[in-house]
């Protein structure tokens, strides 16, 4: 395989110990309707105070139930949607600021990947095309790009004669993902978003992609943001995880950690509803009976206590605040907090 | 590297034959529809007859006779009969094909190139722009179409160019709103995102992604509004406002035909048929590129 096609990789700023993407407080809360008569009903608080550190050459898994703010955040750290506050570090440097990285170069090391592989391909155009069209942007010839398109393609599995001239809607839902992985692949970025994008395919394709992922991964020095509702495919792929709920973060650690010991009643839950093959080993916890609350507005204090088997009263007045429990495991939860006058709490 | 090349699995798509453009897979499906076809043809062979009007027609659309009036259809010498002042009714017919083709087309045309550039613009702008502009158009909606053409046309004046005018401005407002809800809907698909991602310029995203997504629905919705502009040509026709006699025009002719009705009604009938015939075939072969430029999953 040559490597010489590809762009040149942008450079290691911060050594190997800078994690790649450092967030703090992101936040965004989208207004709700009529400025008109400059009313303000409200807002969604879709993503509220999220931090996260990505170290590099690692992968991320972001899990929760459908808007909880998943997709909300990888655009917001794409800069699809302008954040309201929030501080991004991309491998040291400050993004959007003076003397940080610019919009467009955070986007070369920084590509997404979408959950419909569909929609994410325009129908009018070959994939060759489709996945040249970025390095033409970047100023690569549209014959090299071309070339570098189909070198590509080999990549992710795709024999770029047989495939390169087609379009979208003569590719299966497997195939077409890899055309959307290989044209992240061409701006040869550092960090891929994956926005449940295998969530759509089916288990044995999602396999597939899987492992091709993880083999990319090792070859490229690619860093991951994975996120997923599905608990059994972050746990294959991710080396921590995070949990969120509408539109905050739970939980927080290694993979290994968070899915033997959770510590908050939400990840409890969301672990104890995944269906065991084992029949011996049956599903013990009530699952989670009813929806999140209304986003617009959030209650104060806890935003889980509504639905938590462990809800006290404390829970009404006190936001919990992230509390560290282990090695690169924190929880935000009253219980976690011995001083936070939780009955429950150790 | 090898395993991933191994992994080079979905024989799913073998069989499917590789269609390299997508415009040649329209153009097959369009010739399977033989609704859209033979249409197709008709227009084709009106359009030819108005065009060459004076090499296939042998008789003079101006020479009235005083003794031919109102012959009927297959008389000697005049196979579709003569009209009220004894002019033959096929050259009529085809010279007149000339202005309201033209009628018909023009005003489609270049609403369709204006509608087109605001109404893209106004849907990839999206937010407060877009409101701005299309609240603008909304104005437009507020009136019925024919009386508003016929109260521009009546304010700038009798006259072809004046009518083509007060025509284009009514298909403004309309082919703007398809424009923009099409680029509204195109924009938010992933691969605009995606486009947005590569740090390409808006223009440049317009340019290669948006229009090549949009000006398909819009043009097929400006061939369905053909024939519109032409029943409505023939409306400002026929209230005096348009063509002006004796210039031949299918509008104005069933006009000056309509007082022969008790007399010679099938003479009378022609004009409006040919309107009839060739809004038809318009529509419906709108109706046919329609589906067959629909991308199938």
């Amino acid at each position: 395989m040559s490597t010489d096609l590809l762009l040149p990789t942008a450079e290691d700023r911060g050594g190997p110990a800078q994690p790649i993407l450092l967030v703090k407080g992101l936040r965004k809360y989208f207004p709700l309707g009529s400025s008109l008569f400059g009313r303000n009903r409200g807002a969604v608080h879709a993503v509220d105070g999220v931090d996260i550190t990505v170290p590099k050459r690692t992968t991320l898994g972001i899990v929760g139930e459908s808007g909880c703010g998943k997709s909300t955040t990888a655009r917001l750290l794409t800069r699809l949607i302008e954040p309201d506050d929030g501080e991004v570090i991309f491998d040291g440097e400050a993004v959007g600021t003076h003397g940080g990285i610019s919009i467009k170069e955070l986007r070369r090391n920084l590509q997404l990947v979408f959950q419909d592989s569909f929609a994410s391909l325009n129908p009018r155009m070959t994939i060759e095309r489709a996945i040249a069209f970025g390095p033409q942007v970047h100023g690569l010839p549209a014959k090299e790009a071309v070339e570098r398109s189909r070198d590509l393609l080999g990549r992710v599995g795709l024999e770029p004669n047989r495939f390169g001239g087609r379009y979208p809607h003569e590719l299966s839902g497997g195939q077409r993902q890899r055309v959307n992985i290989a044209r992240a692949l061409a701006f040869n970025p550092r960090l891929i978003i994956l926005d449940e994008s295998v969530s759509a395919l089916d288990k044995s394709v999602q396999a597939q992609v899987l492992n091709l992922l993880m083999d990319l991964k090792d070859e490229l020095k690619l860093t991951y943001l994975f996120i997923s509702h599905d608990l059994n495919v972050v746990q294959y792929i991710s080396d921590h995880v995070m949990v969120m709920y509408l539109g905050q973060v739970v939980e927080v650690g290694p993979v290994e950690e968070v899915y033997r010991h959770p510590r908050h009643p939400y990840t409890q839950a969301l672990l104890s509803a995944v269906p065991s093959l084992d029949p011996h080993h049956r599903t013990e916890r009530t699952p989670l009976t009813g929806d999140p609350p209304n986003p617009i507005n959030p209650p104060p204090g806890c935003r889980f206590r509504d639905r938590c088997p462990k809800a006290h009263a404390v829970c009404a007045s006190i936001a919990p605040p992230s509390v560290v429990v282990g090695t690169d495991h924190s929880v935000a939860c009253l219980m976690a907090d011995p001083a936070s006058g939780h009955p429950d709490a150790i | 590297m090898s395993n991933i090349l191994t992994q080079t699995a979905a024989p799913a798509d073998s069989a499917k034959p590789q269609s390299r453009n997508y415009w040649i897979g329209v153009l097959r499906r369009i010739g399977r529809e033989k609704v859209t076809v033979v249409c197709g043809l008709i227009l084709l062979a009106i359009l030819l007859l108005a065009v060459l009007a004076p090499w296939v027609v042998g008789a003079d659309p101006y020479k009235t006779s005083m003794i031919r009036r109102l012959l009927p259809i297959g008389s000697s010498g005049y196979l579709l009969g003569t009209d009220e002042l004894g002019r033959d009714m096929i050259a009529r017919l085809a010279y007149g094909g000339r202005m309201s083709l033209l009628i018909g087309v023009m005003p489609v045309l270049i609403a369709f190139v204006i509608g087109s550039t605001v109404g893209i613009f106004a849907g990839y702008a999206g937010g407060r722009i877009n409101m701005a502009i299309m609240r603008l158009l909304d104005v437009f909606y507020a009136f019925p179409s024919v009386l508003l053409a016929v109260a521009i046309a009546g304010a700038l004046g009798q006259g072809v160019s004046n009518s083509i005018l007060a025509l284009t401005l009514i298909f403004i407002p309309q082919l703007t709103r398809i424009a923009e809800s099409v680029t509204t809907q195109v924009r938010s698909l992933d691969y605009v995102e995606a486009a947005r991602m590569s740090g390409a310029s808006s223009l440049t995203i317009i340019r290669v992604h948006i229009l090549g997504n949009v000006l398909g629905p819009i043009f097929v919705y400006a061939t369905g509004l053909v024939s519109v502009s032409m029943i409505l040509a023939s409306g400002l026709s026929f209230l005096g406002l348009g063509v002006k006699p004796p210039e031949p025009e299918w509008g104005l002719m069933l006009n000056t035909l309509r007082s022969a009705i008790y007399v010679n009604p099938w003479v009378a009938a022609l004009p409006g048929a040919m309107i009839f015939i060739t809004s038809m075939c318009f529509n419906l072969m709108a109706d046919g590129i329609r589906s067959a430029m629909e991308v199938t999953e």
